[in-house]
């Protein structure tokens, strides 16, 4: 009876049904047996996989951040551009006889309040060559960057707004 | 729009059943052009590890060298990977290329990350400022 269900356990029941569903689709994708014999195996560790993750009680959005799948796809879709156009920057830098590069410490303040948007934030940063997130605060971001240019907060608030979206989260709200 | 897709479809299916009518091997020009996209892809890719690992050496501390080893995680892997989804016939094959792919796009940026805070946290100060090359009169 799912009304006799508190709501928390509700919310665990959905995650994990997600969650086998995905494990299901990577093992099949990496084994593509369908003998009876290899498939019950695999059914026994997805089991055991979904009852070690209840037991530590992360059945949760983080766990399974499986819901917003075609945003964050779109969002990688995006983010793949910026890295050609940063990766072509860098490649100019590095390769110019001179050299001349002029690294920035920069804080970039975050939104988000949930973690996963932070996360999802900050691997873009470092994911987009020539920014690297060096340290994770409340508010902010401490970014080091190789050019001057491609430090400023302003250029990154698309990307903090854009990848807030990809997990599903608004970011005006934060 | 269903409509519009439809026509572009048939469309598409008639000029390639002339073609094959007039004589044209559509699979061997389909082929050759798969082959023409995979030697670009992978010279782009090669041209980015080998930069990203002339970066790593040119660069002058910790931090900036970060972003040279970037670039072979990030467009010299991805597009190496691209070629040889092209090359592969099981789509088997093409859906663990993707998988290595994607993992590769989440983990890669989580390991400098780390590697970063680590040398932040230990004490690694970071060069700022403009910097160039000493320039080879210099040395003499």
């Amino acid at each position: 009876m799912p009304g006799s269900l508190s709501l928390t356990a509700r919310l665990m029941l959905r995650f994990a049904t997600i969650l086998l569903f995905a494990l299901a689709a990577t093992w099949w994708v990496l084994s593509g047996y369908t003998k009876p014999l290899i498939l019950t195996l695999g059914a026994i560790s997805i089991g055991l996989v979904l009852l070690i993750c209840a037991r530590m009680r992360i059945l949760d959005r983080e766990t399974a951040p499986y819901m917003t799948l075609p945003q964050t796809l779109a969002y990688f879709g995006w983010l793949f551009v910026e890295i050609v156009k940063a990766n072509v920057a860098v490649v100019r830098a590095v390769l110019s006889p001179d050299l001349e590069i002029s690294p920035t410490l920069t804080k970039i303040p975050t939104k988000g309040k949930n973690d996963l948007a932070k996360t999802m934030f900050a691997n873009s940063i470092t994911l987009t060559p020539g920014t690297v997130s060096v340290e994770m605060a409340e508010d902010h971001i401490l970014v080091h960057a190789l050019l001057s240019e491609m430090s400023d907060p302003d250029d990154f608030i698309e990307m903090g707004e854009r990848s807030a979206w990809a997990v599903g989260e608004d970011a005006s709200d934060g | 729009m269903i409509a519009a897709v439809l026509t572009i479809v048939m469309a598409a299916e008639a000029v390639v059943r002339e073609t094959v009518n007039a004589g044209v091997d559509v699979g061997a020009i389909l082929a050759f052009l798969r082959d023409v996209v995979t030697i670009i892809s992978l010279a782009g890719g090669l041209f980015f590890v080998l930069a990203g690992t002339v970066g790593v050496i040119r660069l002058p501390d910790f931090y900036t060298r970060l972003h040279a080893a970037g670039m072979t995680d990030t467009l010299g892997a991805e597009l190496i990977l691209f070629a040889l989804m092209l090359q592969s016939d099981n789509w088997q094959v093409i859906a663990k290329l993707l998988l290595v792919a994607f993992f590769l796009f989440v983990t890669s940026p989580t390991a400098t990350h780390a590697v970063a805070h680590a040398a932040y946290k230990a004490g690694e100060r970071p060069k700022l400022g403009r910097w160039r090359a000493p320039s080879l009169e210099d040395d003499t």
